[in-house]
C-alpha cells in the first residue's frame, strides 16, 4: 500500500476495529445491525433490500475498498437454506464479496430480494466496479439494480427473452438461435 | 441491392443499447463511465472531464468498431472506441460472443464431474479454473486434502503460470509489432504442455485437479523434467529480456501507455497484475494463503507506474518468481497419497473392483449418484495468472451444485480498459487490450 492515492482511499480503515462484529443490536453477532454468519471460516452478513444500501455504505466506510463480485441466487426450489432467524428468506438472493486489502479481510453480503420485485440500489457509486458484474446479475436473473449507469444485457443478446440461470428457466428448451447468412 | 445487405446485416448483428450509442442518446453518468471516469462519493469525481466535453456534436467524432473478429482482441472481444481524429474518448468492450452457459451447465453436472466444465472456463490456466472449484467443493463438503496433493496442486498451478505468462509475453509481442516473439513464447509453452500431457494426458482443459486431490501421481522421473522445465525457462527469459525489455521501440509502445491509478484500479475490482502495477500489494496467495502458498519462499511484483510497461515487467518477473515456488516445491514434495482416502468421496482402487463386489458397487455408485455434499455456500479465491479467480459454491445436499458461480479476473479486469485507453491512440488500445490479458473464456463463461 506505498501509493498515497490508495492510502487515502483506505485512510478510515483505523476506526476502532469497525469491521469487527459488535454487540449492539440485531443479536448476538451484528454488523451494522445485520446478522452475521460465520460458517466455514466465512463470515456473511445478511440484509435485505432495504437495508441493503445502508448497509453497503456503512462498510464501505469501514474500509472494504474493492468488491470482488457481485452474484445472484435463484432460491425458487431450495427454500429451506439456512439463515438467521432474524432473515426473512425470498427467492433471490444477491451475493456481494468485499475486501480489504489492507485488513486481509473477507466479507460476504447475502441480500434477499423478493420474486415481485426484484430491484436492489446499485452499487456503482460505491465501487465502480460493480458495474458489469451487476450487468451480468441482471442479465442472467431479472434483478434489477436502480441507479445503474447501463443496465443492459452483457452476455446473453440483446433480444433474449428470459433469464437463464432463474430456476424455472429450462435448460433445452430453448432452440439454439444461429442468425441465418444472408443471401 | 448493397445498401439494403447492409441494412440486414445490422440488424442481425446488432446489440442494440449494448453497444456503444451516439452521446445525445447516452445519460452523463454512461457517458462519463465509458469515459473511464470512476465516480467514488467520499472523493468525489477522481477524473477531470475537461477533454470530454459532453456538449460538442458529435459529428465531431467517430465511433469505431474493433472486433469481434480482430487479431489483436485475444480471441472475441468486440471494443467499441469513440474517437476524435486519433485521439480515444470513450471505449466501451462489447462481450459475450463466446458465452456458452457454463454456470448453468454446472448446475446439472455432479460436484465430481464439475471440473471437466470449469477447466474450460479460463483455457489459457485450466488448472487455476479447476482449483477455484476444488477448492469451494472441498471447503463445503468437509474434505481433508492429503498433503501431496496440495503440493502437486501448487506444482502444476505455477507451470501453469509460467506457461500462461509465457504465451501473453507472445501475443504482447505479436500485438505490439514484435513478432518473432510469438514463434519463441508458443514455443516455450510447449515445453510446458509437454509435460502437462505426460501428467494429465491431455495438453489443455486436463480435468487433473479435482474435488478431493488430483486425478493421478506424478509420472516417475517428473523431478527431472522439471529441473529441465526450470533451466530452459530462466534460460530463455535472459534472451527475452535481451530481445524484449532492452529494445527501446518496444519500451516505446508501452512506457507510460495505458496509465492507471491505484485508486482507480482499487474501485474497478480489478485485480492481479494489472491491480499490483498501481501498486497495490495485493496477490491472494500471499493474503489469503490456500495450499500450502504459506510455507514457500515467493516475492509478490510490484509496479510504481501502473502503465502497459509496468505490467509486462510484473509478468517478466513473476515468471521468474513462479520457477522460484516449482523449485521449492519440486524440493518440499512429500510422499503420500495424491488424493483423499475418504471412502465417501474417492472409489476403490481399480484391482479392488475385480474380486470383491462391494467395491463394484460402491465405485458403480460413486460414479452414478454422486456424492453428497452437506447444505451451505462457500467462495474460494485463488491467484490465477490474471488476477483473483474465485468460485462461489452453494449447495442444497444433494449431489449436484445448486449454484456454481465463477468471479472470472479477466471479466472484471475487462472495466480497466476505458481509463487505460482514455486520451491516448488507437494503437494504444491495442497495447491496453493486450496488457490487460483477457481470455475471452474466461470473460465469457
Amino acid at each position: 500500500m506505498s501509493d498515497a492515492a490508495h492510502e487515502s482511499q483506505v485512510g478510515q480503515t483505523e476506526e476502532a476495529g469497525a469491521g469487527a462484529p459488535s454487540e449492539e443490536g440485531g443479536g448476538p453477532l451484528a454488523l451494522h445491525g445485520c446478522p452475521v454468519t460465520d460458517e466455514l471460516g466465512q463470515r456473511a452478513v445478511h440484509t435485505d433490500a432495504k437495508g441493503y444500501l445502508p448497509l453497503m455504505e456503512a462498510l464501505y466506510r469501514d474500509g472494504f475498498e474493492s468488491c470482488i463480485g457481485v452474484t445472484g441466487v435463484d432460491y425458487l426450489t431450495h427454500p429451506g437454506r439456512q439463515l438467521p432467524a432474524e432473515v426473512q428468506p425470498e427467492r433471490f438472493e444477491v451475493v456481494v464479496e468485499l475486501v480489504s486489502f489492507s485488513r486481509r479481510e473477507r466479507l460476504r453480503v447475502r441480500c434477499q430480494v423478493p420474486e415481485d420485485e426484484p430491484v436492489v440500489p446499485s452499487l456503482f457509486d460505491l465501487w465502480p466496479g460493480s458495474e458489469a458484474h451487476e450487468r451480468e446479475t441482471f442479465d442472467m436473473f431479472g434483478i434489477r439494480f436502480s441507479d445503474h449507469p447501463d443496465l443492459t444485457r452483457i452476455l446473453m443478446p440483446e433480444d433474449w427473452e428470459g433469464y437463464p440461470l432463474r430456476k424455472d428457466y429450462a435448460t433445452g428448451a430453448v432452440p439454439v438461435r444461429f442468425k441465418e447468412v444472408p443471401e | 441491392m448493397t445498401a439494403d445487405l447492409v441494412e440486414l446485416l445490422k440488424a442481425k448483428t446488432s446489440e442494440g443499447a449494448q453497444e456503444m450509442l451516439a452521446r445525445n442518446e447516452e445519460t452523463v453518468r454512461q457517458l462519463r463511465h465509458e469515459a473511464g471516469g470512476v465516480l467514488r462519493l467520499p472523493e468525489g469525481v477522481t477524473l477531470d472531464y475537461g477533454d470530454v466535453d459532453y456538449e460538442r456534436p458529435d459529428d465531431e467524432t467517430m465511433i469505431l468498431n474493433l472486433g469481434p473478429s480482430h487479431p489483436s482482441t485475444h480471441g472475441v472481444l468486440r471494443v467499441m472506441v469513440e474517437i476524435r481524429g486519433e485521439q480515444v474518448l470513450r471505449t466501451k468492450p462489447v462481450i459475450g460472443y463466446l458465452h456458452t452457459g457454463m454456470e448453468k451447465t454446472g448446475e446439472e453436472l455432479m460436484y465430481h464431474q464439475g471440473s471437466t466444465n470449469v477447466t474450460r472456463m479460463d483455457y489459457l490456466s485450466p488448472f487455476f479454473n479447476e482449483l477455484a472449484y476444488s477448492l469451494s467443493v472441498e471447503k463445503v463438503a468437509g474434505m481433508d486434502l492429503p498433503e501431496r496433493a496440495g503440493w502437486i496442486r501448487m506444482l502444476m498451478c505455477e507451470l501453469n503460470r509460467i506457461a500462461s505468462h509465457l504465451l501473453w509475453l507472445a501475443t504482447n509481442g505479436a500485438d505490439l509489432g514484435a513478432i518473432n516473439m510469438l514463434v519463441y513464447g508458443w514455443r516455450d509453452r510447449e515445453v510446458l504442455l509437454s509435460f502437462f500431457e505426460k501428467v494429465t494426458g491431455l495438453r489443455m482443459n486436463h480435468n487433473y485437479i479435482r474435488p478431493g486431490g488430483v486425478a493421478a501421481d506424478l509420472p516417475d522421473g517428473w523431478r527431472d523434467d522439471v529441473n529441465a522445465i526450470c533451466d530452459v525457462v530462466l534460460r530463455r527469459m535472459d534472451e527475452y529480456d535481451n530481445l524484449l525489455t532492452g529494445q527501446p521501440v518496444l519500451q516505446n509502445r508501452m512506457d507510460g501507455v495505458g496509465p492507471l491509478d491505484a485508486a482507480t484500479a482499487v474501485g474497478l475490482g480489478l485485480t492481479g497484475p494489472l491491480l499490483r502495477s498501481t501498486g497495490v500489494t495485493y496477490d491472494v496467495r500471499r493474503d489469503f494463503p490456500y495450499l500450502l502458498y504459506d510455507q514457500v519462499d515467493f516475492d509478490v511484483i510490484v509496479g510504481t507506474g501502473g502503465d502497459c510497461w509496468d505490467r509486462f515487467a510484473i509478468r517478466v518477473n513473476e515468471i521468474r518468481e513462479s520457477v522460484r515456488i516449482v523449485r521449492q516445491v519440486a524440493k518440499m514434495m512429500p510422499k503420500g497419497d495424491y488424493r483423499t482416502q475418504d471412502k465417501k468421496f474417492t472409489p476403490p482402487p481399480r484391482n479392488r473392483i475385480d474380486e470383491s463386489m462391494e467395491a463394484l458397487i460402491h465405485h458403480f455408485k460413486l460414479f452414478t449418484e454422486g456424492f453428497r455434499v452437506p447444505p451451505g455456500d462457500a467462495y474460494v479465491p485463488v491467484e490465477s495468472p490474471r488476477g483473483e479467480l474465485g468460485c462461489y459454491i452453494v449447495s442444497d445436499g444433494t449431489s449436484r451444485p445448486y449454484r456454481v458461480h465463477v468471479r472470472a479476473p479477466s471479466f472484471a479486469n475487462l472495466q480497466g480498459l476505458a481509463p487505460m485507453a482514455r486520451g491516448g491512440f488507437i494503437p494504444d488500445v491495442i497495447a491496453c487490450i493486450s496488457s490487460i490479458d483477457p481470455v475471452l473464456g474466461d470473460v465469457d463463461r
